[in-house]
């Protein structure tokens, strides 16, 4: 449910939750991320990073450089009204291969959903998705978006390590990950990009808010981009969108 | 021969640490940095070298020794067992280490971490912009891990040091005892009243599943009032995070950017040092305060920081004296013979 008004909430004294609603949606995602860009665009003196989320932004702030009232104040002034819509300034082309051999539990998965692997990578890859947040490690990229034909409950209990560029599918959303983890998720795709590579400029791809979309790759293809993308070139192509 | 710090021992979780990774929290980066930032701060501007990096010790310790040439390092944190080529130092002290001399840090009778800055940089390449070491993720300080025995960290831009171990008094460093001091929220309407009532009226105890990540707490069972699962939103240092089993656990340097349970209150900035300074096992309470109250001990605390810890000669024979270890120097008991302040 979207708020009325958003609820700034102390996280501690020198952290300020700004929410907008209590769900993961479309709609209250928006309202944060407007908020961050029009923090981003023009900085206020004293806040020392937005962290964008679903439903929330969290402004970590210095309370002794700028009070609570004055940060209050400038959000009220710029809290996007009601009919407001974002416009994302990117969007993101991310090859992914739907091989049963690199997407390890598309077949589980497409059992689960009563579909066949190939309809389960027609609807992934059909889809648009919104980065609505990073979280858990470092470009890890939770996507919203996904259809709903795709909404399937986390495990209840982990699967073994992800492969590395793991495109993962759990409870309704999509996302991204870069490192192999155990998850509740399930791996319906890899991609050969990185969303998180040191020593490459930029060292992060996706901005919270870029538009995505998947494109699929055979598995030739894939080894192709992978050993390019290993050598640090970005093989996901980027729109300019404004 | 370049000069270096060479890690003859290291007990686990001994890591290079600087103020933090900043900016990156929206791509999932944990900011890492010290556990306790007053105690660094005065380790690193007593070295002169406030935006540098130190070396954060655990209850683990560590052993150095200086190659190559004459290393200078401040030590402040938590009262250690210091001592330079087996001579008793005081926990919060500067000391000078000849080439080949040797600095040992060990738990001693209080506090979590101590931090040891060099006059003069720790020379690694910055990793996204800081030298802090996350283990997790494998970023920063020395290959992204704990140092241990055989490291070498190369130091380069030297500066010189007192040639004589000087006190470090700083006030901020004095061992805090009092309840801790929290700000309820922002999902404190997650829990029931009881549960906040526990919450500022129990005695915790830390527990020994503590880590740079988190600080358990040991006590009563905080019941949720609408269930355990929130949507995921960002999270402070000292956010009091409530799980589904109702322990309660204080995320800490190493916490992520992001986490999916209730906060019921966080701990205050100016409280985290003290926080972090306890020991698994150790006691703890929490007293409730207004975020007026809260901004003024942050304000307080970041004046004493500002102005710097000062230096004091130790008197004669003091050095070797088993004595040292007993008194509480880092409160400022030294029998200064002459005082001359930071810059």
């Amino acid at each position: 449910m979207l708020y009325a008004q958003p609820r700034c909430l102390d996280a501690g004294e020198a952290a300020l939750s700004v929410e907008f609603g209590d769900s993961v949606d479309p709609a209250i995602n928006a309202r944060v991320l407007m908020l961050d860009a029009a923090l981003r665009e023009a900085p206020l003196e004293g806040v020392v990073e937005t962290v964008p989320t679903y439903r929330a932004l969290m402004i970590h702030y210095d309370p002794l450089t700028l009070s609570r009232a004055a940060l209050v104040a400038h959000i009220d002034a710029r809290a996007p009204s009601a009919g407001a819509g974002f416009e994302p300034k990117a969007r993101w082309i991310v090859p992914c291969c739907y091989d049963p051999a690199l997407a390890e539990d598309i077949e589980t998965l497409a059992q689960a959903l009563r579909l066949t692997p190939e309809r389960v990578a027609a609807l992934h890859a059909g889809a648009d998705y919104r980065a609505y947040m990073y979280g858990f490690a470092p470009g890890w990229c939770y996507l919203g978006g996904l259809p709903g034909a795709l909404a399937i409950p986390r495990r209840a209990s982990p699967r073994g390590p992800t492969p590395p560029g793991a495109v993962l599918i759990g409870g309704g959303l999509s996302l991204i990950a870069t490192n192999p983890m155990p998850t509740g998720w399930y791996v319906a795709g890899r991609t050969p990009e990185r969303l998180f590579a040191l020593g490459r400029d930029p060292p992060f791809l996706i901005d919270p808010g870029d538009a995505v979309r998947f494109e699929p790759i055979g598995r030739g293809h894939f080894e192709e981009l992978d050993a390019r993308a290993a050598k640090g070139e970005i093989v996901a192509r980027r729109e300019p969108l404004v | 021969m370049t000069a270096a710090l060479r890690i003859r021992a290291a007990g686990p979780g001994v890591t290079v640490q600087d103020a933090g990774r900043r900016g990156l929290l929206r791509f999932g980066v944990t900011p890492a940095g010290p556990m306790d930032e007053g105690a660094f701060a005065a380790a690193t501007l007593a070295a002169g070298a406030p935006s540098g990096a130190a070396i954060e010790v655990s209850l683990g310790g560590v052993e150095l020794e200086a190659e190559g040439a004459a290393i200078g390092l401040a030590l402040a944190g938590g009262v250690f067992d210091a001592r330079l080529d087996g001579r008793a130092l005081p926990a919060a002290c500067v000391v000078r280490l000849a080439a080949g001399a040797k600095l040992s840090l060990r738990a001693g009778p209080s506090g979590a971490w101590c931090y040891v800055a060099i006059f003069g940089r720790i020379d690694l390449a910055p990793v996204l912009g800081s030298l802090a070491t996350h283990v997790r993720t494998g970023l920063g300080g020395l290959h992204g891990r704990c140092l241990r025995a055989g490291d070498v960290l190369p130091i380069a831009d030297l500066r010189e040091a007192p040639a004589e171990p000087m006190a470090l008094d700083a006030l901020w460093l004095a061992r805090e005892t009092a309840p801790l001091r929290v700000l309820l929220g922002p999902q404190d309407d997650y829990f029931t009243a009881p549960a906040i009532d526990a919450l500022l009226c129990a005695n915790w105890r830390l527990s020994p599943r503590s880590d740079r990540m988190a600080y358990r707490l040991d006590g009563p069972r905080l019941e949720h009032a609408k269930g355990h699962d929130i949507v995921s939103d960002g999270v402070a240092f000292g956010a009091i995070q409530v799980p589904g089993d109702g322990a309660p656990l204080v995320l800490m340097a190493d916490r992520q950017p992001t986490g999916g349970y209730p906060k019921i209150a966080h701990v205050i900035g100016a409280d985290l040092g003290a926080l972090a300074q306890t020991r698994p096992g150790e006691g703890l309470r929490f007293r409730q305060i207004t975020w007026e109250e809260a901004v003024a001990a942050r304000r307080a605390r970041g004046e004493a920081i500002a102005a710097g810890p000062r230096l004091a000669l130790l008197a004669q024979g003091e050095l070797s004296s088993e004595a040292l270890l007993s008194a509480n120097l880092v409160g400022g008991a030294v029998s200064a013979t002459q005082d001359r302040d930071m810059d």
